[in-house]
């Protein structure tokens, strides 16, 4: 296929037509309503279902539904919509099924604002929901990356039996840029033999649950989850990393804000500087690893989020103390200029920060 | 020659087809020959990316952009300024409407229709055909289509903006060009303007329909491509 232009949320209705979703349930909210628009208006072209929901609350049962029938299905909101969510994410995650959700992120709390802001960074990697459960967090930076992520987010989807969140801010969601419809690479995937699609007299039910009432039996499980978000760990973590080997100074940003950062380094060269970048594309499974490979000279880690500091806390567990660690954010719907960056790596090649 | 379209000039087109950068630019151009020029931005439909972020920058240039009667508010509220009323009736001003995207973004002209006369208006339908809902001639007349039987007024000009953004080359503009001939020449409408960014006009022949309208990109950040 030629590259079209596409505005991210129309994107993530075409990727996931074309990686085999054919049931969508939402609830619009801004700024992610082309994408439910999207799929309303396309899906019943290729035998699919698009169903508005009443709520955020009964389209993610439904969700957990027809992911339990084995279907490939996925919802989408913003913020305060995926908030109400939680609840089923947690049962979706308790009884291992695999599903797409997306959070095109707007500013918070609460009802906050429609512009862009990373404030869910937590909620989508400490799990907003119950329990000792896990979501595989993945973070595009462009609009071609982000249909490539929901192709591939289905598929692991599939593999580990485990929702995955594919977590933009507003701009990615609203902008327009070329992208291209292209499959991911082959994955094996496992027969879905635990679906709830009928016995034909032949097996006996399935049945799909999260209630474990034995304490013994709700150990096994959870031992199980565990060991399946220790190969998760081990076989999914995505990065970008720039220079970091010989950079005075690192960034660490991901989404539009790591694109803003990429600007400023490259102004940032002209005059000499050297600075690295680390764009964690999984932000769970984190790619904590990655951070061993800057050099010791190193002044220090600057991250950039739209946000009052959450991805931060990651950036400290990882360089194990290291290097100092900076932040610079911001919030509301205001987006961070390279300047701003500029500015702040100055200070910390200067000392001052 | 902008001076030689009528005095409203109304631009309408898929959601997505650059709309708002041609209502930009289309006003900037204006301002630099005329005195009394306002951008009225209509847009419903989209929430980011909408002309009226430039107010402060096409104010310094003399052009009075009207947008939502609810000021300074991010809000995705469909409200429209009745100041419009002004511009549209005020002979000695040159209006530029940008409208929303789509035939719902149209629906809000329909109020105005009374104003509009063939002699006081041109509306330009903007063709972007790197759009996957704008690639066919048969789905470029569709929407067209629609976008007049909302607006209860009749598309009077083509706009070839094909473009791939930063990364518009000429082949893009040709590709366009070749969707809108067929256009113009299917519903007798013809085509206006080639609207394309700058570094770009150098590589086009000279032999196109229409006017070559070089175009600045102003709701694009630096860090975006």
């Amino acid at each position: 296929m030629a590259k079209v232009l596409m505005k991210g949320n129309e994107a993530i209705g075409a990727a996931a037509i074309e990686a085999g979703c054919r049931y969508f349930f939402g609830y619009p909210i801004t700024p992610q309503s082309e994408l439910p628009e999207y799929m309303a208006r396309e899906l019943p072209k290729v035998g699919g279902v698009f169903l508005q929901a009443e709520s955020e609350i009964a389209a993610i049962n439904m969700v957990y539904g027809a992911a339990g029938a084995g279907a490939r299905v996925m919802t989408s909101s913003s913020s305060p919509g995926i908030s109400l969510k939680q609840e089923g994410i947690s049962y979706i995650a308790g009884a291992e099924l695999p599903c797409l959700i997306v959070n095109i992120m707007r500013g918070g709390p609460g009802l906050g604002s429609i512009q862009p802001s990373q404030t869910d960074y937590f909620q989508a990697t400490r799990g907003g929901g119950n329990g000792d459960y896990r979501v595989v967090v993945l973070a595009p930076a462009n609009v071609q990356e982000l249909v490539d992520l929901v192709m591939e987010g289905f598929d692991i989807a599939d593999q580990y039996r485990n929702p995955v969140m594919v977590l933009g801010d507003g701009m990615i969601g609203q902008m327009m840029e070329p992208v291209e419809l292209r499959k991911p690479k082959p994955r094996e995937l496992p027969p879905k033999d635990w679906a709830t699609d009928g016995t034909k007299g032949k097996r006996k039910p399935n049945i799909i649950n999260s209630l474990y009432l034995a304490a013994e039996e709700l150990e096994a499980h959870n031992k199980r989850l565990q060991e399946k978000y220790r190969k998760i760990m081990e076989n999914e973590v995505k990065v970008e990393s720039y220079k970091i080997e010989d950079a005075d100074v690192v960034i660490a940003a991901y989404g539009t804000t790591s694109r803003i950062a990429k600007t400023a380094i490259s102004q940032l060269e002209k005059e000499g500087y050297k600075v690295g970048l680390i764009r964690p594309i999984t932000l769970w499974p984190y790619p904590y690893d990655e951070f061993d490979k800057i050099n010791d000279k190193c002044k220090g880690i600057l991250t950039v989020e739209m946000n009052s500091g959450q991805m931060v806390d990651d950036v400290k567990i990882a360089v194990k103390g290291r290097f100092p660690v900076y932040f610079h954010g911001r919030t509301g719907g205001m987006v961070p200029t390279p300047n701003e960056i500029i500015d702040k790596v100055k200070k910390i090649y200067g000392g001052e920060m | 020659m902008v001076l030689n379209d009528k005095r409203i000039r109304i631009i309408v087109g898929h959601f997505g087809s650059g709309k708002s950068e041609f209502s930009i630019n289309y006003a900037v151009k204006l301002s630099q020959v005329k005195k009394k020029v306002v951008l009225a931005d209509l847009d419903i439909v989209n929430l980011y990316f909408r002309s009226r972020e430039k107010e402060e920058e096409l104010k310094k240039l003399g052009i009075k952009v009207i947008g939502s009667s609810i000021k300074g508010l991010a809000a995705d509220l469909p409200a429209i300024s009745s100041e419009i009323y002004g511009p549209i009736q005020d002979e000695s001003c040159d209006l530029v409407i940008d409208v929303g995207g789509d035939p719902n973004g149209a629906r809000v002209l329909g109020m105005y229709s009374n104003y509009f006369t063939k002699d006081n208006y041109d509306m330009f339908f903007v063709l972007n055909g790197n759009r996957p809902e704008t690639q066919t001639v048969k789905k470029s007349i569709e929407y067209l289509r629609k976008i007049e039987n909302t607006a209860r007024i009749q598309v009077t000009g083509i706009v070839n903006n094909t473009h791939m953004l930063k990364s518009t080359t000429y082949k893009d503009v040709l590709k366009g060009q070749a969707l809108a001939e067929k256009l113009s020449q299917e519903l007798n409408i013809p085509i206006r303007y080639i609207s394309v960014i700058e570094k770009v006009v150098k590589d086009l022949p000279d032999n196109l329909e229409g006017e070559i309208f070089p175009i600045k990109l102003y709701l694009r950040e630096e860090w975006m491509v």
